[in-house]
């Protein structure tokens, strides 16, 4: 009870306190969190954390073990590859590709994706319609091979494979925004903004939109890693990232055949991907559970 | 405000093999509204009631008739400007309100949006004011909907629907959802800004205690139509249309001595899509003679108007 009186008499804590004090009642979304500002540490600060450069190869030290294994040297922590080139330092590098992808790709998918969706929401019967089967074809295929076909198309590189992901991810987010908007549109304060005024701009921006966010932050958390993942599997297909990029799907094909002579090359590009991927949905969980103004208690 | 041959229909169906069929939600009603004074329009589920709300408040246009407002007609063309004479109170205080909003914001934009001229700090002081005439405490102004029951919202969503300064207010069922306890309160509280602020309203209701509480005049609407339009203690007293009657029969009372004369109707409310001759009642009414089922009657009557060909006189 006390806690309560010193509520009403204080001042109201601000919106970013106010977040955070819900955020951290999740502590895998807390973790998940702080795994995601380290990672988003390398990706701006990356050449300045590296030991070497990520292209620099040391031909003396080809496919040298980890530090901790026989072999291995505090020279190059995690090992060095079959172009003697040290692991951790690519790593770190390569954190900065997948970052640039993930946030590029959540930007291109989701603005589009949610314009699209409110507009399929609001649209009359016929063009709602015709937006749902496009986006119900695209969903037809299977997104990794629609992404292949797309960088075959535009030709392999990593801002080719970033778009051609962003488009096959743009379908979810135009059907989970139109889904919340066909919901939130029946409710009474939409038609109480109808009754003061609201034209249909605001109507779709600033009275429907913000309650349908919920969902779709959580979606563009979880497309986040998919993105991710993604990048690296067209990496790993020889379709997205070129060598000598450190970027971890590509590092992973490069180091294939060495799967069974030095686990340490396959591993940690792919152990990179699989904490970065899992802190990231953890966190978006967290995030939605903030967010979400139902969920907080009074 | 007054509407004259008020009438709303809805195509519905309308696929390959079936045609379109007409569904008239509201048919042909007559109304006027005075500052100071309450309205009250009674109807079981699907008697049209909603519809009305929603013509009265410039979402839906009228299919035939017309709305004038201070003598002058309403067409469409009009409606942004006349925004801020008509506003509602919806009947569900949990979904009228915007979830993401504050309460300040929820009041300010009314004005926000009619009155972008207006100062920001005059604004929030408005929001603040209307705050305290609807009997909440200033603090509430940052607070979520979320944090309020029931009444409280319904408290929230009538400043709301104040802060226009509007001339007519529109009150769908504003009180069924709440407990009884709270429903005295916010009809209490109606009452009293009524008197303050001299409004008309336009009260809709299914429940018959409720409106004796507040109406004026009453309409009782049957199948989008109106069957009988009274001032209310005429009405209470000596209803002349059958279905008033029932209608009345069915509210419960507080007296266990007295003896309750229920008239229970047989069958169910047809559907407004069947469209038959004569009177929409016949097929449920113990009066019902062949002129009944053959022609339609007309609202007629001075003070008490009556559609039925056979109104029950003053000692039945």
């Amino acid at each position: 009870m006390g806690e309560v009186s010193i509520a009403e008499t204080s001042q109201r804590p601000g919106r970013l306190w106010e977040f955070w004090y819900y955020f951290r009642e999740n502590r895998g979304a807390v973790f998940g969190f702080y795994i995601f500002v380290a990672f988003a540490f390398c990706a701006a600060f990356g050449p300045w954390l590296a030991l070497y450069d990520p292209t620099e190869q040391f031909r003396n030290n080809t496919l040298q073990p980890p530090v901790w294994s026989e072999g291995g040297s505090w020279a190059f922590p995690l090992g060095t590859d079959p172009l003697g080139r040290d692991m951790l330092s690519r790593l770190v590098a390569g954190a900065r590709y997948s970052f640039f992808v993930g946030v590029v790709v959540v930007t291109i998918a989701a603005s589009g994706g949610i314009l699209i969706g409110l507009l399929s929401g609001f649209a009359p019967k016929w063009l709602d319609s015709i937006i749902m089967r496009i986006m119900d074809i695209i969903l037809a295929f299977p997104s990794l091979l629609l992404a292949l076909v797309l960088v075959a198309i535009l030709g392999p590189s990593l801002t080719n494979a970033m778009v051609a992901i962003a488009i096959v991810l743009q379908p979810h987010y135009v059907r989970l925004t139109r889904a919340s908007v066909l919901a939130e549109r029946q409710k009474d304060y939409v038609t109480s903004a109808r009754v003061v005024g609201a034209g249909l701009p605001r109507l779709m921006f600033i009275t429907v939109l913000p309650n349908c966010l919920a969902p779709i932050i959580v979606q563009g958390a979880l497309s986040f890693s998919t993105a991710i993942l993604d990048a690296a599997a067209l990496g790993f297909l020889g379709m997205g990232a070129q060598p000598p990029t450190p970027e971890w799907g590509t590092m992973l094909a490069e180091a294939r055949e060495f799967i069974l002579r030095a686990w340490w090359v396959v591993t940690f590009p792919g152990l990179a991907i699989l904490v970065t991927v899992l802190a990231i949905n953890l966190m978006g969980d967290g995030l939605r559970d903030a967010l979400d103004p139902k969920l907080k208690r009074s | 405000m007054s509407a004259r041959g008020l009438a709303r229909h809805y195509q519905v169906g309308g696929g390959l093999i079936s045609a379109t069929q007409t569904l008239r939600a509201v048919a042909g009603l007559d109304f006027d509204l005075y500052p100071g004074k309450t309205l009250a329009v009674v109807g079981e589920s699907g008697c049209g009631k909603s519809t009305l709300a929603r013509m009265v408040t410039f979402i839906e246009e009228p299919t035939l008739g017309a709305l004038t407002l201070d003598g002058k007609p309403v067409t469409p063309a009009d409606w942004p400007d006349l925004r801020s004479e008509v506003q509602i109170v919806f009947q569900d205080p949990y979904g009228s309100l915007n979830p993401r909003q504050r309460i300040g914001t929820i009041l300010q934009e009314p004005l926000v949006i009619n009155r972008p001229d207006l100062p920001a700090a005059e604004r929030e002081a408005r929001a603040r004011d209307m705050l305290g005439l609807v009997g909440l405490r200033p603090e509430h102004y940052d607070r979520y909907p979320h944090m309020f029951s029931g009444g409280q919202r319904q408290r929230i969503a009538v400043a709301r629907a104040l802060m226009l300064e509007p001339k007519v207010l529109v009150l769908d069922e504003p009180v069924s959802a709440l407990d009884l306890s709270i429903q005295s309160a916010i009809l209490n509280l109606l009452v009293d800004l009524q008197e303050r602020l001299n409004l008309a309203y336009l009260f809709i209701s299914h429940d018959l205690s409720v409106v004796r509480h507040v109406a004026d005049d009453v309409i009782v609407m049957y199948l989008g139509r109106v069957v009988e339009k009274a001032p209310k203690t005429l009405l209470f007293d000596a209803p002349k249309h059958p279905y008033t009657k029932a209608l009345l029969s069915a509210t419960p009372r507080a007296d266990p001595t007295g003896k309750s004369e229920r008239i229970k109707l047989e069958g169910e409310l047809p559907s407004p899509m069947d469209i038959r001759t004569g009177c929409a009642f016949a097929p449920r009414c113990w009066k019902a003679k062949d002129l009944c089922r053959d022609h339609a009657p007309d609202l007629v009557g001075e003070t008490q108007e009556t559609a039925c060909h056979f109104p029950i006189g003053p000692f039945e």
